[in-house]
């Protein structure tokens, strides 16, 4: 009893040790983000915490985060409703209209090739196709270069929260002379409200996240956060501690969804990978 | 169950219209660019056919192989580590009754983080002067190291932030697959008097097969497209030691302005990675069958 208790603890120890080895960056960048630059760059670790990064950042006439953060979440929100609309639709037409079976594997496999394909490889017909219709710099270019890159993953776990629905539920709903946009809404929808959930919450990070599209097809007005960061690391002499602060503000919405709905988040990251 | 044919097509109708508007339609005008030189006068493009002349190009670029052999590095090394790393990870958590919660939340979070934060975390840590692990470097006595400004480190280090970024995910699906076999084989095992190794062996990994064989699908889909870690930590240097083809194709296109040429190295690059899927979604889903 007495071993099986040691190697126990070891396993703690073990996993203790990994958890801080994915915590402690975090940690560091935190702290950064209260350092000022002098602070930083003599590698002070005893330090008297400033918030004026976040001043900068969020304040400063050459800073337009505030403005990025409402960028992001334009677009975010935006295009995570136009994937879970046009992914809901899909992947019910799919599972259960009698599509004949050669059809629902080439529209499966076409969706899961497409997702292989790096965005980069797109973004610069986007950036012609974008510009030659005036959507260059427009948030409906970036929400529909999202959106789009997003729809597999969107087909692909919808359909497989559709396919767990008991079918008697729909013969019934039916019988009862039920069309399919009320049985979509009325009957399928409550079922698979989780499922979407799931879905809207990893599309919506995905989408936050996005930086090559977004680098591409914005200029100032319509930048996003990722954008933006990504900027204070570029400029001629890194602002290390505005890199910071931003980094910080910009996973706070994933923070709040990791502490809300952390089992929508496992259930979106593991549906279809395990039976 | 009786379907309407209308109902049938306006359901996928928006899936459809938005795949071919946004991804069929770019395919084809990527196409059309690639076998033109491309001048921007005043704002305008200016085409004249080319014909294979770009492709040709593509074909003997120094840096779009360097970019080839380096994306193939960072995703087989990266995606190998990070599998070893993320099943162990998970194989360990399943054996503790207590914690498992706890410890998942602090794996998931790096799944969570854009790769531009990534970038930044990790330019903080890798910095030659006041980087904490040149400082705790610094503490051992040894000298400094130029992680990413160094032509013998730069890819290994960019592999290391890509193994932290991800061994995560893999720990969260090995750890959804482990906690879904059937109990009832391990018991049998035991009572066969099993060894651990012989239950990892001959039990655990044949049942979680198909669920390593897809993680490795998702991860290396990923780990191939890597772009916005190179971007803020490396811009594909020192020399091209972590150009990657991502980083390349940009860096023709939007850099350098050379729609045309960049657009043949996209042609060829979404071509050769569809290709590949394709081979590779066969034969993964015939030895899953299998096992």
């Amino acid at each position: 009893m007495k071993r099986r208790t040691d190697a126990i603890i070891a396993i703690h120890a073990a996993l203790i040790a990994a958890g801080v080895i994915v915590l402690f960056p975090f940690v560091w960048i935190a702290l950064a983000a209260f350092k000022t630059q002098i602070s930083l760059t003599i590698g002070e670790v005893l330090f008297t915490p400033t918030l004026a990064n976040f001043r900068e950042v969020l304040t400063s006439g050459t800073s337009d985060y505030l403005a990025n953060y409402r960028n992001s979440a334009i677009v975010a929100a935006s295009s995570t409703l136009l994937v879970l609309a046009v992914s809901t639709l899909a992947a019910y037409s799919i599972e259960r209209l009698a599509w004949p079976r050669w059809m629902v594997h080439g529209f499966l496999l076409g969706a899961a090739v497409f997702n292989a394909i790096p965005a980069i490889t797109l973004v610069g017909a986007w950036y012609v196709g974008f510009r030659a219709l005036g959507l260059y710099n427009t948030y409906l270019a970036v929400i529909l270069a999202h959106a789009t890159l997003n729809l597999p993953i969107g087909i692909w776990l919808m359909a497989t929260f559709i396919r767990e629905v008991p079918r008697e539920l729909e013969e019934a709903a039916r019988i009862d002379g039920c069309g399919t946009l009320q049985m979509l809404v009325k009957v399928i929808g409550p079922v698979v409200m989780p499922g979407i959930a799931a879905t809207a919450i990893l599309v919506f990070i995905h989408s936050w996240n996005e930086f090559i599209v977004a680098l591409n097809l914005t200029a100032r007005q319509t930048a996003t956060v990722p954008v933006a960061i990504a900027k204070y690391a570029q400029e001629n002499e890194t602002k290390y501690g505005a890199m910071a602060a931003g980094a910080v503000m910009s996973i706070l919405p994933s923070l709040v969804l990791l502490f809300f709905a952390q089992r929508a988040i496992v259930r979106g990251l593991t549906a279809g990978a395990v039976k | 169950m009786k379907v309407s044919k209308p109902a049938r097509f306006w359901t996928l109708a928006p899936a459809l219209l938005l795949f071919a508007a946004v991804a069929l339609a770019p395919i084809g005008e990527l196409a059309a660019m690639s076998v033109s030189q491309i001048d921007w006068v005043r704002g305008h493009a200016q085409w004249r056919y080319v014909g294979l002349d770009q492709y040709r190009r593509v074909i003997a670029d120094a840096l779009f192989r360097a970019g080839v052999v380096n994306t193939l590095i960072f995703a087989v090394g990266g995606v190998f580590a990070q599998m070893i790393l993320g099943f162990a990870l998970a194989l360990l958590t399943t054996k503790v009754a207590r914690g498992r919660v706890l410890y998942r939340t602090v794996f998931i979070l790096p799944i969570l983080v854009p790769g531009i934060v990534i970038g930044a975390i990790w330019k903080l840590m890798y910095n030659f002067d006041f980087g904490v692990l040149n400082q705790l470097l610094g503490l051992m006595g040894v000298g400094a190291v130029d992680w990413l400004g160094n032509t013998a480190t730069a890819l290994a280090a960019v592999i290391a932030v890509d193994v932290w970024h991800w061994t995560p995910f893999v720990f969260l699906l090995m750890l959804a697959g482990l906690e879904s076999l059937p109990q009832d084989v391990y018991e049998a095992a035991h009572v066969d008097g099993a060894s651990l190794w012989d239950e990892l062996r001959f039990v655990t990994l044949p049942l979680m097969l198909p669920t390593i064989v897809v993680t490795l699908m998702f991860r290396i889909i990923v780990g191939v497209k890597v772009f916005d870690e190179i971007y803020l930590l490396t811009g594909g240097g020192p020399g091209t030691s972590t150009e990657v083809v991502s980083y390349t194709i940009f860096r023709r296109f939007f850099t350098e302005g050379q729609t045309g040429y960049g657009s043949a190295m996209s042609v060829v690059v979404l071509f050769a990675l569809a290709l590949i899927f394709v081979v590779l979604q066969a034969t993964t889903q015939r030895r899953a069958a299998v096992a």
